[in-house]
């Protein structure tokens, strides 16, 4: 293939990439940021919103929309569910001791794991995407006969990647303008600066730190079932978007939404382009050497805020 | 103290000692002829979880088809047949704790199962060293190639090196000359295109470009850009949890305008042809270890393959028409047991003082006719490379099934001994 179509072709898949990442690794940042839990078991919500889509698109049936749409609203619910359940029966428990919440929140990784793989068993299995065409994309080209336009063999995409793109966008534009301009964005914000005086105001801490807890599983819930119908949902999905995670949000600067989204286009661009362009291997490497010269040279990220 | 009558924890042991005897009685006199009638316990390696589950789930109920039809005949030397199933997670370091588990503990005789490469060659040194007779159903080169020992033996299936030398004259002389090929980036995957390109440039033909892929990918599309635009024929291969998406991708990638596509069955094993994105398969070309669908020519063998396991004419389960099994390769299994049966019974097994015997009595095994015992086919053991070799076969996807249009010889499928494991010391 040309460079050109080749780039453009790196560029949509890296684009899919990026935006599941970005909801995802906004989950992860948004519980740091707030609760200072760093949530190991952030990709298990991740499968588990997966593994909830197929259950929910299999027992509806009908028109594949109808179980999409469903499994869209129902499977971030129940993840948040679980994980507000997790927050009051294993976080608060331990009073979000820093030590204490990893151990405890990797206890929780193999319990949802392994309750996955008791139910819903070892096997991959698709959810049926809502729509699904080939696009082939053209490209132009100053051939003999000027300017040209021809669709150059293999060059497409498909209108439900795209989808996954603009859905991303949208839902990060929709929590950006609930952290910022609503009074629930407000008191997230007032519990991330300062829990003592947030207390002090009259905010109910815990009930924010649970509701926190929910949402950021159910960000990375709705990440997993935007992608379920491209991937498959897998007990053992939850690895790569935790790593994935956790190298994003360590670049991004840790609690920063700005950070935290701009690392994930940064990092699902280059995995897209590098690993087409040279290979997957190589492309892991250079993310995490990006994470080793952050961690050197700005250690609280490039958007985060040096503590004081 | 007034004595009372109450039952204490011995009697109760005693008793049910007893009940137990007495139900057991009726298996004690089927199995009567054995000097001893403690069964024979085969450790099985099964892929319950991990990368290789559905294989395992289809290896298992193979098995159990298998082992009842064995001890429904009177087990092996009078003696039933006992599985011992274990899970392996798909992972080598885990597959070679699983075998010494068999050994010390569960006390196995032999074992058997295991399917990825990278699992039998992490597992095959354990077998060495623990003196277990290791019986492989994994098509890898591995047996055969002299890397393994003396106790790893692969008598139920044929290895990757036959199968893709077997294929090449007739991709080369029905779909092409300038192949691109696409697999696995371990050890299954290499054989292949070490083999196949191998094969294919005596034909005539070449490979443009070779596409290794992680077993753990998810997301492929990124990749199919390297096929170069001359390629005439696609050769893929893959294996994991996200073949569907592999297969899908392929053809959106190449949309309305592909070039001629040959693959293994393993991109599409335990995975519905019917499933929505499929339908550019259509007039696309298959190895199949065993068809999946039932052929018009279908043996009486293959029927009652079928009915023992529970599948369906479609290669599906009869209880559920869309858990499709992997009938290319667990027939593997059944063979596999099939030979240990003939093997313990040639060198009047008794127990594991015995093991070395046995791995005699298999090694001196050469013709196995297809039978009952063999459904998939005739095979010929080649007892000095531990492997057996075997007929293949090449299907077409029409109307949305797969339909035989070629059947090798073994002939096809040999090729020079790389080792000689009877010189081995046990």
């Amino acid at each position: 293939m040309d460079f050109g179509p080749h780039l453009l072709l790196a560029v949509l898949e890296g684009a899919v990439g990026a935006a599941v990442l970005a909801l995802t690794a906004l989950g992860l940042s948004l519980v740091f940021g707030v609760m200072r839990v760093v949530n190991v078991a952030h990709g298990e919500f991740f499968m588990l919103g997966a593994v909830i889509a197929w259950f929910v698109a299999t027992s509806i049936g009908g028109h594949p929309t109808v179980g999409f749409v469903a499994a869209l609203a129902l499977a971030p619910l129940i993840a948040g569910l679980v994980a507000v359940l997790v927050d009051r029966l294993i976080l608060k428990p331990v009073k979000y001791d820093p030590e204490a919440t990893i151990v405890g929140t990797i206890g929780v990784l193999y319990i949802l794991q392994q309750t996955a793989l008791m139910t819903y068993g070892p096997e991959a299995r698709p959810v049926e995407p809502p729509f699904s065409h080939r696009i082939a994309l053209p490209w132009f080209e100053w051939g003999e006969n000027g300017f040209a336009m021809f669709y150059p063999w293999g060059l497409s995409t498909n209108s439900y990647k795209l989808f996954v793109i603009g859905a991303a966008i949208v839902i990060l534009l929709a929590f950006w303008l609930i952290m910022t301009r609503s009074k629930a964005g407000l008191i997230m914000r007032a519990t991330q600066l300062d829990r003592e005086t947030a207390l002090a105001f009259g905010i109910p801490v815990s009930r924010v730190y649970s509701i926190v807890f929910g949402l950021g599983a159910g960000l990375a819930a709705l990440a997993a079932v935007l992608i379920v119908p491209i991937q498959q949902a897998h007990y053992l999905m939850g690895h790569d978007p935790l790593l994935l995670s956790f190298i994003v949000v360590i670049i991004g600067g840790l609690g920063s939404i700005r950070g935290t989204v701009l690392a994930a286009v940064l990092i699902g661009m280059s995995d897209g382009i590098i690993s087409v362009f040279l290979s997957p291997t190589l492309s892991k490497i250079i993310a995490t050497l990006l994470v080793a010269l952050v961690l050197v040279f700005r250690p609280q990220g490039l958007f985060g805020k040096k503590p004081a | 103290m007034t004595p009372k009558l109450m039952t204490n924890r011995r009697s109760v042991l005693k008793g049910a000692a007893a009940g137990g005897l007495l139900a057991a009685a009726p298996l004690a006199a089927r199995f009567a002829s054995a000097q001893s009638s403690a069964p024979i316990k085969i450790g099985f390696q099964q892929h319950s979880t991990g990368i290789g589950a559905a294989y395992g789930r289809w290896y298992g109920r193979t098995t159990e088809a298998a082992v009842k039809m064995i001890n429904d005949a009177g087990g092996i030397n009078g003696r039933p047949v006992e599985i011992v199933a274990e899970d392996d997670g798909t992972d080598p370091k885990r597959g070679a704790e699983v075998l010494e588990k068999f050994a010390n503990q569960s006390g196995c005789d032999v074992a058997f199962g295991t399917l990825f490469s990278h699992v039998v060659i992490g597992s095959a040194p354990a077998a060495g060293e623990l003196k277990l007779p290791y019986f492989v159903v994994s098509e890898g080169h591995h047996v055969a190639s002299g890397m393994l020992n003396r106790y790893t033996l692969q008598p139920g299936i044929t290895d990757v090196k036959s199968q893709v030398q077997a294929m090449a004259p007739y991709v080369s002389e029905n779909l092409g000359k300038k192949v691109t090929m696409i697999y696995p980036d371990f050890a299954f995957g290499h054989d292949h295109r070490d083999y196949f390109s191998a094969a294919i440039k005596e034909q005539g033909g070449e490979v443009l470009e070779m596409i290794a892929i992680p077993p753990t990918e998810t997301s492929f599309t990124k990749y199919f850009p390297k096929i170069p635009r001359d390629t005439e024929v696609i050769y893929h291969v893959m294996v994991g949890p996200a073949v569907l998406t592999f297969v899908k991708e392929l053809g959106e990638f190449f949309g309305p305008s592909r070039p001629e596509i040959f693959g293994f069955i393993d991109s599409l094993e335990a995975v519905d042809l019917a499933s929505p994105g499929l339908e550019f398969l259509e007039g696309t070309y298959f190895w199949e270890g065993n068809p999946r669908y039932a052929q018009e020519d279908q043996t009486s063998h293959d029927k009652m393959f079928r009915e023992a396991v529970g599948v369906d004419a479609n290669g599906a389960s009869v209880s559920d028409p869309k858990d499709v099994s992997t009938y290319a390769h667990m027939f593997g299994c059944w063979e596999t047991l099939h030979v240990i049966k003939a093997g313990m019974e040639a060198a009047g097994y008794q127990g594991p003082e015995d093991r070395a015997k046995l791995i005699e009595a298999v090694e001196a095994m050469t013709d196995m006719p297809q039978s009952d015992a063999h459904p998939q086919g005739p095979k010929r053991f080649n007892g000095k490379t531990h492997q057996v070799f075997g007929v293949q076969y090449i299907s077409k996807v029409e109307e949305g099934k797969l339909v035989k249009v070629h059947t090798t010889s073994i002939e096809d499928t040999l090729y020079p001994d790389e080792v000689d494991y009877t010189s081995m010391s046990f």
